[in-house]
């Protein structure tokens, strides 16, 4: 049997050794091998990310260059005839983000306070599966979904709409152009495949509301829907920004249920009209002009997609702050 | 006294006298009203819509019924209770309701994708490729074995490749940690949320662009690492952080390593974990199909070989006969989609039930080992 090492174990009995939970200090080679490989992985997905953003950079200065400041502010995309950039695509990335936030985000709040405070036990497990499974259904089987199934029951609801709500910005269509292929139609879709992370973030945060303090509003007297207005909802507020925010960086990345739904136009204000068919994306313009460009063309695509990876970056950022500051700091596990 | 007086009053003639409110509990009373009120108003709405004008079943109809319906809920807790007890009950019925529209969805895609696509789901879909199939012929003739086996050699090369990494950065956060810990998780985080998209464009400028690699399915499986590796170590580091410390500490007790006590304590007890993880992984791969149109283009012919020439793939597969004009061949796409959502539905159950196993469970499988190792 090996010695024990005199030092170790004197060490171990040296000031302040309550409070580490591993009171080793000379480690074996096997171990200094060990943390040496494990930590070399942890440094690799940093240094990852950073040729993510590097390379993106790099193959995008061709383009950028030529491009100039012009590239945020030019509608068309050609750059082969020297005019492009990101003006008309960016706002039709954030329309379809934010008009499927705002419909997917109440529904994901009610959904998660059912989940927490109203099914019943024997019910929660199923619908908290069914929540994640609506996650892991591929996003090309929602486009495929979305183009056969839900646009046709759509166009009468845009029809509607239009005609009885255009005189609100963003809802007047020209009826000869038709409903099909829009952004709101795309919004659906996206709605619904950012509505199973915004609930499962959600849940998490408002399943930490504190029982006391809902314990206490009842016992004031309180009804059911009394503690979740009072303590439930003010408790997760930063958790339902987070949540939301984390589905607006995925509904800003989507791309293949966009491409397969909306029909792309360059026209500023066919992509206000939101109703009316035509919309546009970045992640959409790079799916469908990549395999069609020219050297420089892919050039001016990598600018796109560097633009749309600082942007879901920064959201994701912002939303892992607030999530993080609000009072539940688990809430960011899905 | 009075006070007690008062409570006592009020408390006799409460129709629910002395009974606690309780959460996720469903009351025969209110369950009675809400289900009344929502019979009453869509047989009002109905009413309204298809016998008293001639508007029809439209969208109107729906609203109309449920206002009417949240308006009859207010009306039977006033009537019954209070303001304040009505108020509950309306906010009751717009949870429930939402809570049930929670399902629609799933059961809506997963039913129209089987309805379309199981005609032609035939032993030929498996066995043949797409080589000699024509425009009109009909879905006996040829099939998706191509696309089938390039998604299972992409989705393949790229568990091979984000697996370890994945567990061994999740290994690094709970088990090694030290300053490097907060930034890795953060990026961790972060990479979680990179457009599909942007990992194609990624593997096409390093691969393809700056190392020379051609389009392949291999520079495919590196795109899908991109995006499976987030998940693994996410959903590892969570199975890592479950298992109980003492056992960690047993193993440094004894003398054990660090290295050996993760190998053999840290490791065995995640297991199961850890499997979830990588199905997991794989569910979220499966379907993407956004980096394969930057890094394999798709084709028609086997090409079993993932690291030399243009491989087909099943989103691919879908992606592009979905848009064709002919009936015959958004019928094959559809038969694909439902393959997919099928590997995609076995997959998470398979997760979901292994990871619903308590860590250090010991299947049958293994505990017929130990005993053979004369362990157990």
């Amino acid at each position: 049997m090996q010695p024990i090492d005199p030092t170790i174990a004197l060490e171990g009995f040296g000031p302040g050794v309550e409070d580490r939970v591993r009171p080793v200090t000379r480690r074996s080679g096997a171990d200094r091998w060990f943390r040496g490989v494990v930590t070399a992985a942890g440094a690799f997905t940093l240094l990852l990310m950073g040729l993510i953003g590097l390379f993106l950079l790099v193959r995008s200065m061709d383009a950028l260059r030529a491009a100039g400041p012009s590239f945020l502010t030019t509608a068309t995309w050609e750059p082969d005839g020297g005019a492009f950039g990101i003006a008309a695509v960016l706002l039709g990335t954030a329309l379809i983000a934010v008009v499927a936030l705002a419909m997917a985000v109440p529904i994901a709040i009610a959904g998660s306070i059912f989940i927490t405070d109203y099914a019943p036990s024997r019910m929660r497990t199923p619908l908290i599966w069914l929540v994640d499974l609506l996650a892991a259904v591929p996003s090309l089987i929602y486009g495929l979904w979305g183009r056969a199934y839900l646009q046709p029951k759509i166009i009468p609801i845009s029809d509607w709409l239009s005609a009885h709500l255009g005189f609100i910005p963003f809802l007047d269509a020209d009826r000869a152009a038709g409903f099909a292929a829009s952004t709101f139609v795309a919004s659906v879709v996206v709605a619904l495949m950012v509505l199973p992370i915004c609930t499962a973030v959600m849940r998490e945060v408002f399943s930490q509301a504190p029982a006391g303090e809902k314990e206490g509003a009842l016992a004031l007297g309180g009804t059911r829907w009394g503690v979740i207005r009072t303590v439930v909802i003010p408790f997760g507020r930063g958790g339902m920004v987070g949540a939301s925010m984390l589905g607006l960086g995925r509904a800003l990345g989507e791309t293949i249920a966009i491409t397969l739904i909306i029909s792309p136009t360059f026209d500023l204000g066919r992509l206000t009209r939101i109703l009316e068919t035509g919309g546009n994306s970045i992640a959409l313009l790079i799916a469908l002009r990549f395999s069609e460009s020219s050297s420089f063309g892919i050039s001016a695509l990598m600018a796109a997609g560097l633009t749309l990876f600082v942007i879901t970056l920064l959201v994701n950022a912002a939303a892992s702050v607030v999530v993080a500051r609000s009072r539940s700091g688990a809430a960011t596990e899905i | 006294m009075a006070i007690v007086e008062l409570v006592r009053d009020d408390a006799a003639t409460a129709p629910d006298a002395g009974r606690p409110i309780r959460f996720r509990t469903v009351e025969r009373d209110d369950a009675l009203a809400i289900g009344g009120a929502a019979v009453a108003a869509s047989a009002l709405a109905w009413l309204l819509f298809t016998r008293l004008t001639a508007a029809g079943v439209n969208l109107g109809m729906f609203v109309v019924g449920y206002l009417l319906f949240l308006l009859l809920v207010w009306g039977i807790g006033r009537e019954q209770y209070d303001a304040v007890r009505a108020r509950d009950l309306v906010a009751r019925a717009v949870f429930w309701s939402v809570g049930l529209l929670l399902i629609v969805p799933m059961v809506a895609i997963t039913a129209y994708t089987v309805a379309k696509g199981v005609a032609a789901l035939t032993p030929n879909f498996f066995l043949e490729d797409q080589s000699r199939v024509g425009p009109l012929s009909p879905p006996s003739v040829g099939g998706a074995s191509q696309a089938i086996v390039g998604t299972l050699e992409q989705v393949g090369l790229a568990t091979l490749i984000s697996v370890p990494l994945g567990v061994l950065v999740a290994v690094f956060l709970n088990e090694v940690g030290g300053r490097l810990a907060r930034p890795v998780r953060m990026i961790v985080d972060a990479m979680s949320a990179i457009p599909s998209i942007v990992a194609g464009l990624f593997i096409f400028a390093a691969f393809i662009l700056a190392l020379g690699g051609q389009l392949s399915g291999f520079a495919a499986a590196l795109a899908l690492s991109v995006l499976m590796l987030p998940t693994v170590t996410r959903t590892t580091e969570v199975v890592l952080r479950l298992v109980p410390g003492g056992l960690r500490e047993a193993g440094l007790a004894l003398g054990a390593t660090e290295w050996s006590t993760t190998r053999h304590v840290v490791i065995p007890t995640a297991r199961s974990g850890i499997v979830t993880a990588v199905i997991l992984g794989v569910a979220r791969v499966i379907g993407e199909t956004a980096p394969l149109l930057l890094t394999t283009l798709g084709a028609t012919a086997m090409n079993a070989n993932p690291f030399s020439g243009k491989q087909s793939a099943l989103p691919l597969y879908v992606y592009r006969l979905f848009q064709l004009p002919q009936e015959v061949a958004i019928q094959r796409a559809w038969t694909g989609a439902l393959v997919l959502l099928l590997l995609v539905l076995v997959l998470f159950v398979t997760a979901r039930i292994i990871g619903g196993r308590g860590a250090g469970h010991i299947s049958r499988f293994r505990r017929a080992r130990l005993a053979r190792e004369g362990l157990a």
